[in-house]
């Protein structure tokens, strides 16, 4: 069923007409490497063999800001809250050229990711948090937010084991196995590499935690197996477009 | 984070902005202003609003590729704003300078405005910001900064002219508009943040002596730093 009782979640945007938005918006939110990506690829070619218009959007991925954002992020001289702006910058982008119009044309929007990633990452970083709340108060309010949950245990076996964990001491120019960013080495909360993981990667996942009531996440079990996961994905999914649908039906009745 | 700006810093430094429209003289006479604190052995630091290289090119490419939303144009600056602002206003302010600032926070909160963005969404985003210790407002009308501007040149600036905005098209008459709006804002902000407004009309020289007035009173409880009061000028405005 869809949960969205607003448009956007604060201000909005007053010089966009918002009001013919039939598409749906999903997301899927989680921790850096507990299976989103591949959840959102598999979920896509399910939903278009059921005949869905999809489109995705991931984070940080905006023709205007990628650029930037990359540059900035190899630079390591910016302040946090810079940082903050960045990514509003750059979401904001993407959601008037990208979510906003597929939305209107009645597509169903797969987010990799949204606003709560800022504002899990500006809260593990000390930032005020309804401050980062109103600053993305121009965000559409999803449909449905599925929360990928998963333990510190669980996770730290994942992120070695994957794919990306070798390719990125061995195939990009940073040489680390785990991501500076991802790791919170911009605060340090540890010893070195491995320890400043855990950390900050366990603050992450409270202030997700935190955030589940508050947002009205669905929490989805991501320790379990991919086909266990995914299957629970598509039922939430599956309910909110089903929603949509006798709501359609009984309008032509 | 959010009240920042509402609290005065807490830094021994100075921070004196101006604002204003195009063509209110508020350049000259913060220009006037740093030649006065220099001869009398203060260290100034003087910032420019937009300047910083992070931002910079994405603002150039998004207007190239006509990209930049209101929204997204919006909290570029305030990206850029913050970078500056812990780079190269806040060092200052620590270290106890005086820091002279054309243009703040406030002009972002009219022009921003005028390009459609809810007025306190953009009061939000900025609060972050360093609250000033002076701020002056040059308030001028339309048809006088029009002149000022004009004068020495033949034709006003496409974003001057707020010409992507689709006003006019005609140059002057899009500036008036555009100006107009802006010039709006601004009396609603001064009046919101208790800004000093300065007739931006009357005579250099007379704004000039208002001005200094208005800082000698704020220097009187300045105490630079020992290592600033050294008799030679070490950062040049």
């Amino acid at each position: 069923m869809s949960r969205k009782k607003n448009l956007f979640y604060g201000v909005g945007l007053p010089y966009v007409d918002a009001t013919d938005l039939t598409g749906k918006l999903i997301v899927v939110e989680g921790t850096d490497g507990v299976g989103r990506s591949t959840q959102l690829e598999e979920l896509k070619k399910w939903l278009e063999v059921k005949g869905y218009g999809v489109t995705t959007t991931g984070w940080t991925r905006s023709p205007l800001m990628g650029k930037t954002i990359d540059e900035a992020k190899s630079g390591h001289t910016l302040n946090f809250n810079t940082f903050n702006l960045l990514y509003a910058a750059d979401f904001a982008d993407r959601l008037e050229h990208e979510v906003i119009p597929a939305l209107r044309a009645g597509f169903v929007v797969l987010a990799d990711r949204y606003i709560y990633t800022a504002f899990a990452r500006s809260a593990a970083r000390g930032g005020d948090r309804q401050w980062i709340r109103k600053v993305f108060g121009f965000a559409v309010e999803p449909d449905a937010i599925f929360y990928m949950r998963i333990t510190i245990e669980d996770l730290i076996p994942r992120v070695i084991n994957s794919k990306t964990f070798e390719r990125r001491y061995w195939e990009e120019q940073s040489g680390e196995g785990l991501d500076y960013w991802e790791s919170g080495m911009d605060i340090r909360l540890g010893d070195d590499v491995y320890d400043s993981f855990v950390e900050y990667q366990k603050v992450i996942l409270k202030e997700f935690d935190r955030m589940t009531n508050e947002f009205e996440f669905q929490v989805v079990d991501a320790a379990k197996s991919f086909e266990e996961t995914n299957r629970a994905l598509k039922q939430g999914i599956l309910a909110v477009l089903e929603d949509e649908e006798s709501e359609e039906k009984s309008r032509r009745h | 984070m959010a009240r920042l700006f509402d609290q005065p810093h807490p830094y021994p430094g100075i921070l004196i902005i101006v604002e204003g429209i195009d063509g209110s003289g508020k350049s000259t006479q913060l220009e006037l202003l740093q030649k006065w604190l220099l001869s009398s052995k203060y260290r100034v630091f003087f910032t420019e609003w937009n300047s910083s290289a992070l931002v910079n090119e994405t603002i150039k490419r998004g207007k190239k590729k006509n990209l930049l939303t209101p929204t997204t144009f919006s909290v570029l600056h305030a990206t850029d704003f913050s970078d500056r602002l812990a780079h190269l206003i806040i060092p200052p302010l620590k270290a106890g300078m005086i820091v002279c600032a054309d243009r703040y926070a406030y002009t972002a909160f009219a022009r921003d405005v005028v390009r459609g963005v809810h007025p306190e969404w953009v009061r939000n985003l900025y609060g972050f910001a360093v609250k000033p210790d002076i701020a002056l407002y040059f308030r001028v009308p339309i048809e006088t900064s029009l002149k000022r501007i004009l004068n020495g040149r033949v034709e006003l600036k496409f974003h001057e002219a707020g010409m992507d905005l689709g006003l006019s098209d005609d140059p002057r008459e899009s500036f008036r508009i555009f100006q107009s709006k802006i010039l709006e804002e601004y009396d609603k902000i001064a009046a919101e943040y208790g800004l000093t407004v300065m007739d931006a009309t009357m005579s250099i020289q007379k704004q000039q002596a208002m001005i200094r007035d208005i800082v000698r009173e704020r220097l009187k409880d300045y105490k630079p730093a020992p290592f600033l009061q050294k008799k030679e000028n070490v950062y040049v405005a």
